[in-house]
Formats: structure tokens, sequence, C-alpha cells
């Protein structure tokens, strides 16, 4: 079936774990809101379990994980996992933050769909956003 | 997960499975034709749980107060689906949703299931496909379902015809708001709760509220009735809950032994016709804007025509077109 004009694109963007910077997934949660989504906001210092089972709750199309830590090589593969386990790896994750261009290549490798760095302007995001849902279709 | 029919998606919401509850609760809000069929079974397999609808000014504290009802039902062993409602933007028709800020210490439960919507222009405090929402929660088996509704203001009333019992969330000095929504949304509550009763100016809003409904009592007319009782809580100090769950399971036993249940089995059921008739007005709008209704758009547009007349031929055509 193909999808209705209604359906909006739904969103969770997360701050996983001991990381208090969320000044910027603020202003990406208003940017997808401004591009007409649907955006769940999780609140700080959750896990990555906690954000698999919201993602599930939600049925979100996307999870955006905001994480300037340092911890994104433990953070993401566990919600990647988590998700596969629910059988949801329909949800794409995605992040951004203060990632090492190495790490943003084993990450993919991971399973991560696709990570945005610093100084990425706010319309790149809401594209990249409507491409990889379009790319996976309707579900 | 590839497409699954909606009927298909009937048996795992029955059973109680995140996944499937989940992408119904989607389909209802998005309208989707698809899922009429699924959505009207699981409205036949519902009618068991008890809907409770918690509406309050924005920042009375609805959220938190939600989740630690949530959690204090855990602890008696119930379990508790929650639907909280945030707005839409009226520019983009996005949203942030916030709700499950509130609501982490809930996770991993599998008793407990919370969905954020929004209200994509729905006046009222409820969101579209919010009802079906609470047939799908309500059919796979949660004992409680809450709605939690925007933060409303003095007339968004439709939470009362919703649910089964209405909790009013007061908070402490909004003195000045509380007398400009003394003629509306207070009067609805089934249970009034004052919240942050941590501050030293609670005891005012609660004599108030108090005051308010006294002289509710010295109008009555000797039937016996339900007197809503004000339950101050502290989310700071864990305080009051319990009693605030009380309340209502003292409300439903009141509904039960009045007979009261089935007058508001009646009137959730009026208004819940005449909003599907509303969505299903709306849909055909919304699809035939450009198409069939264009020239009695054009007409009124004019004024060689006046709205009324041209809503009667509008709903004449619809009529006509064999639905419903």
């Amino acid at each position: 079936m193909e999808a209705q004009a209604a359906d909006r694109i739904r969103v969770i963007v997360a701050k996983v774990g001991l990381d208090g910077h969320d000044r910027g997934v603020k202003v990406v949660a208003r940017t997808l809101r401004d591009a007409g989504m649907d955006v769940i906001y999780t609140g700080l210092h959750r896990t990555p379990e906690e954000i698999v089972e919201a993602a599930v709750q939600e049925d979100v199309d996307v999870i955006g994980v905001s994480i300037l830590s340092g911890a994104h090589m433990t953070v993401f593969p566990k919600i990647v996992a988590g998700l596969r386990q629910r059988g949801a790896d329909d949800i794409l994750v995605v992040g951004g933050g203060v990632i090492p261009d190495d790490d943003v290549v084993k990450l993919k490798e991971a399973g991560v769909k696709e990570l945005m760095l610093q100084d990425t302007p706010p319309d790149a995001i809401v594209a990249m956003i409507r491409r990889i849902v379009a790319e996976r279709g309707p579900r | 997960m590839a497409y699954v029919p909606s009927l298909e998606l009937v048996p795992g919401v029955l059973r109680r499975e995140p996944r499937p509850i989940a992408r119904l609760l989607t389909r209802a809000e998005n309208g989707t034709a698809e899922a009429r069929a699924a959505l009207d079974a699981l409205f036949a397999k519902a009618g068991r749980a008890h809907v409770v609808g918690i509406t309050g000014v924005p920042g009375s504290g609805k959220s938190t107060l939600v989740a630690r009802l949530a959690a204090q039902l855990r602890a008696r062993d119930r379990t508790v689906a929650i639907v909280a409602i945030d707005p839409s933007s009226p520019f983009s028709g996005g949203s942030i949703l916030g709700d499950r800020i509130r609501m982490g210490d809930l996770g991993g439960d599998p008793g407990v299931f919370v969905r954020s919507m929004a209200t994509r222009g729905s006046l009222g405090g409820l969101a579209r496909g919010t009802l079906e929402a609470v047939d799908v929660l309500d059919a796979a088996g949660y004992d409680i379902v809450i709605i939690e509704t925007v933060g409303v203001g003095q007339d968004e009333v439709d939470v009362a015809r919703a649910a089964h019992t209405t909790v009013v969330v007061s908070a402490p000095g909004l003195g000045d708001d509380v007398q400009a929504i003394k003629a509306g949304v207070l009067e609805i509550a089934d249970v009034h709760v004052v919240s942050k009763c941590d501050r030293a100016d609670a005891n005012r809003t609660i004599a108030e509220l108090k005051n308010m409904l006294a002289m509710g009592l010295s109008m009555a007319d000797g039937k016996e009735r339900w007197h809503p009782p004000v339950v101050p809580t502290s989310a700071l100090k864990a305080e009051g809950v319990d009693a605030v769950i009380d309340a209502i399971d003292d409300h439903r036993a009141a509904l039960e032994r009045t007979g009261e249940i089935v007058a508001r089995q009646a009137t959730i059921a009026q208004r819940r016709l005449l909003r599907a008739s509303e969505d299903i007005l709306r849909d055909r709008f919304e699809r035939e804007r450009h198409g069939a209704i264009a020239g009695l758009l054009e007409e009124l547009a004019a004024r060689r025509t006046s709205p009324h007349s041209a809503a009667v031929r509008l709903l004449e055509a619809i009529r006509l077109g064999g639905n419903p």
C-alpha cells in the first residue's frame, strides 16, 4: 500500500548516558519540528535499552542520538542490537555529535544508517531523514 | 518489518505485543483507511479498561503526575497504558512531544505502554485518533488507560467526554488562572489534584478549590452525588499519589453503584459518533478540496452562496456519494 499524504515522519531524539550537553539535540528537535515532523524528545541520561523501548512504543521511523561524551562506540551498537532483538530493525538509527572519522566508518558498518557531525547545516539533517525514510519505504 | 496489513496486527494487539500495538496506533493517528476494519474489530473487544483523563493548565504537573501514577499502579500490580498529547505547530504541522521526559523511570516494564500524540490541529485538548488509540490499548488488556491532554486553557473539556474519570491538576501560584478557569475546566473534574504541595502557597489553592466545590454542594438536589475530592500531591516529596489512585477507584465504584456509569457511556458514545462523523467529513473535504468541492468553494468565495447553504449542499453531495 502506498503511504498516505497524512503519514508524518516520527523521530525520537535522544541523549544517552552521562552526557548533559543538550543544546544541539534541542536545535535538531526544533529543526525537525519546523520541517513538519513529530519529534519525541526523551530527555537526558537515558539508557540504550530505554531508547529502544521508547522507539518501539512510539513506532518511530528514526532514532536520532546526539552524543558528545565519547561513548558512541558503546551506545550505538547497543541500540542497533536492541532493535534487532525486538525485530524492529526497520527503525533507522542516525547520530550526531563529536565522533572521530574512523569511528564513523566502523559505526556505519555496525548498522548506523547515517552520522552527521558538527557544522552540519540544519537543512541537511532534514533532507537526510526524509531521504532514508523514503528509501526504506512504507511499512 | 515490511508492510503488515492491519487486520493481521489484531491478534498481536490482543496478545499485548508492543510492535503491533504501536503500528496500529500510528495508523489510527494517521486516519489510514486500510486500518478501519482492524480498529473496528478492536473496538468490539474493548470496553474493559478504566479510562482516566488527566488535564490542567500547561506546567501544572500533568506529566509528572502521570508518571508517578503509572509507577504506583504497577506497584499495585495493575497494567497501565498512557496516551500523552502535546500540541502540533500551527505553522509546520510538526511537533515536539516531551511527555516522555518525565516518564524515563517506566522504561523496560512490559506492564506499561506510553505513546505520545500530537494534536494535529484538533481542538478540545485531545488529538485526532486519541479515542481509537484508547480502544487499541483497552483491547490489548491494559487495566487503566490514561489520557494526558495538552496543557489546556479555559474551555478544552473534551477529555471529560472521553474518560470515565477526569482528573484536573491545579498548581499553586496560578491564583489568577484558577479564577479564570472557574467556569470551564474545573467543572469537569471528578477528582481535583493540587500539585507541588511542597510549596507554601499550596494551601491557598486547596482552600480556593474547596470553597468553589462547597458552593456547588449547597445547590445539591438530594440525590446521591459524587463529591470531587481535592487531593494534594508533591512529586518532590513523593506524596499523595496513592491517595489519587484511591480517589480514582472510589469514583469508579461510585459510578457503578449509582448507575451513573451508564450515563457516562452514553455521553462517550454521543461524543464519539459526532467526532467520527467530523473525521469522515474532514477527510472527504481535504481529499476533494481541489476536485468536486472546488466549484462550491469558488461560489462561496465570490459570495454567490452562503456558508450555511454551501455546507448543506456539501453534506448532500457526500450522502449521494454513498458514504455512509
